[in-house]
């Protein structure tokens, strides 16, 4: 288990050197993308200006405060809570999130699955489990948000926030084919006849 | 007893922002419990960076969780209360709006076709409201619960048979928690209904994941099933995230009812670890905040 600290963006090989259960610290750019976001940049053809090359992305829709443009609120946007969501509902956007723009680190809760880990293998990604729920101690790694796009889906734009100290996250799929989720989902699973019989369960 | 309707909307408002903000005491305990017992090194380090967030939102008053969920308000009304019901339920969306604008807080409700954000956290039926009345003459009384929905979207009913008996109950609980695995947001309070309708079943589950941490079921059955099933459902490992551990759930709650002859429901809701409400109640005292 080792840790490291990353200042985005990172390459392949710094990806690739990542295995399960080590930790990462993110520094720099870190971008913020939801459902919505996803839907319409790969089911409905639009395009995001940013350059996600090498960059991480984070499963988030902050909740944010509108203030006037200025040198410390330079897209209008004041951060008020950012945290984490779900991420088994975007399962089928990683790939080409991967593919079309490069991205080489997806940021989440609760963990991908096996299209995700396929993409992780083939392109040298990883994905970095933060903890759900704990998004005020999250909003604290957030230094500001540098930019926004596609804010017609506010708040599920796609932002583009600058981080300091975002992290420890630690690596719960990595691109050798190591994934947390699925080796506790079967420990679990080998677990449930016992859960069962001491119910009384019969005959299941 | 007269309310004042302005009062609700404010505290209805103020509700929704203390939810987010404060986790009740019950839920805070059942943190330091869990984390003493806790013999995962993950899992305790998961636990510590959640109980560090409880800290760090009071310290910086600002929200646990940046999902401010779908508004459910449930408002008990005592017998010698006087309030027009129609006047009650509009002062409560006026609140819910208000707070959403104001604090400003993430709409996180949408149309459910359009996917449209009215950026109210308010729409067709939403938010939720709940209306029961009590004995206790002079009280009502709002509780507010911003129901996330990494916890919602894991929502089940099954229609199984009588011959099935509760070893289908006790089977489906099992299976939901290790089909849920790290998407609630664990550790859960793991909501059972058992019988009723289809509807009063699914209800019934939501009643008991938003039930206070330490509370029992008060039917007999469902306390028994509480005790079992809390234990069953913590041998399995699947832990705080999903990321392995001991604590999967801080506790399984059970709500019942009555059933028909040919009917053996259960449904399975669950509330995330941040497990959120607040309530106002009014009484001739006046206005008092809790959980």
């Amino acid at each position: 288990m080792a840790h490291y600290d990353f200042n985005m963006p990172v390459s392949e090989q710094q990806t690739r050197q990542l295995k399960v259960n080590d930790t990462v610290t993110l520094n720099g750019t870190l971008f913020g993308i939801r459902d919505a976001t996803q839907i319409h940049m790969f089911d409905r053809g639009r395009k995001t200006r940013f350059d996600m090359h090498g960059h991480a992305v984070i499963h988030t829709a902050p909740n944010v405060k509108k203030v006037e443009k200025s040198n410390t609120y330079p897209a209008g946007y004041a951060q008020i809570c950012i945290g984490t969501t779900t991420s088994a509902r975007m399962e089928r956007f990683t790939q080409p999130l991967m593919r079309e723009y490069g991205v080489r680190i997806v940021i989440g809760k609760g963990g991908l699955f096996a299209a995700s880990q396929a993409a992780f293998q083939e392109m040298g990604g990883v994905y970095l489990a933060i903890i759900g729920g704990a998004a005020a101690l999250e909003t604290t790694w957030v230094e500001q948000i540098e930019d926004v796009d596609l804010d017609d889906l506010n708040p599920e734009s796609l932002w583009k926030f600058r981080v300091k100290g975002f992290g420890p996250l630690l690596v719960a799929m990595d691109c050798h084919g190591g994934n947390l989720y699925t080796r506790v989902n079967a420990a679990a699973r080998d677990k449930r006849a016992a859960a069962l019989a001491a119910l009384g369960v019969k005959g299941d | 007893m007269k309310v004042d309707l302005k009062q609700v909307e404010e505290a209805c408002k103020e509700l929704y922002i203390r939810a987010l903000k404060i986790l009740p005491p019950d839920i805070k305990e059942g943190f330091q419990r869990i984390d003493k017992s806790e013999t995962d090194a993950t899992a305790k380090a998961v636990l510590g960076t959640m109980i560090r967030n409880i800290r760090v939102a009071e310290d910086t008053e600002n929200l646990l969780c940046q999902d401010t969920g779908i508004p459910i308000y449930n408002i008990t009304i005592g017998a010698n209360v006087e309030v027009d019901g129609y006047r009650l339920k509009q002062s409560i969306i006026k609140g819910c709006e208000r707070a959403t604008r104001e604090h400003p807080l993430r709409s996180s409700v949408v149309h459910p076709t359009t996917r449209k954000n009215e950026h109210t956290s308010c729409g067709r039926a939403v938010p939720v409201i709940h209306i029961d009345f009590v004995p206790e003459a002079d009280m009502l009384s709002i509780e507010m619960i911003p129901k996330g929905s990494g916890s919602e979207n894991n929502s089940w009913l099954k229609m199984a048979v009588p011959a099935d008996g509760i070893d289908a109950v006790k089977t489906f609980v099992v299976d939901c928690v290790l089909d849920a695995g790290g998407k609630t947001c664990p550790p859960t309070i793991v909501g059972v209904g058992v019988g009723g309708t289809a509807d009063l079943c699914v209800h019934l589950s939501k009643v008991a994941a938003t039930r206070p941490l330490g509370s029992q079921c008060d039917d007999p059955e469902g306390a028994r099933l509480e005790a079992e099933l809390t234990k069953a459902v913590n041998q399995l490992g699947v832990g705080p995230q999903g990321l392995g551990g001991d604590s999967t759930s801080f506790a399984v709650h059970v709500e019942t009812a009555a059933t028909h002859i040919t009917m053996n429901p259960v449904a399975v809701n669950m509330q995330c670890h941040s497990a959120r409400r607040a309530r106002a109640t009014f009484t001739p005292r006046g206005l008092e905040y809790g959980f």
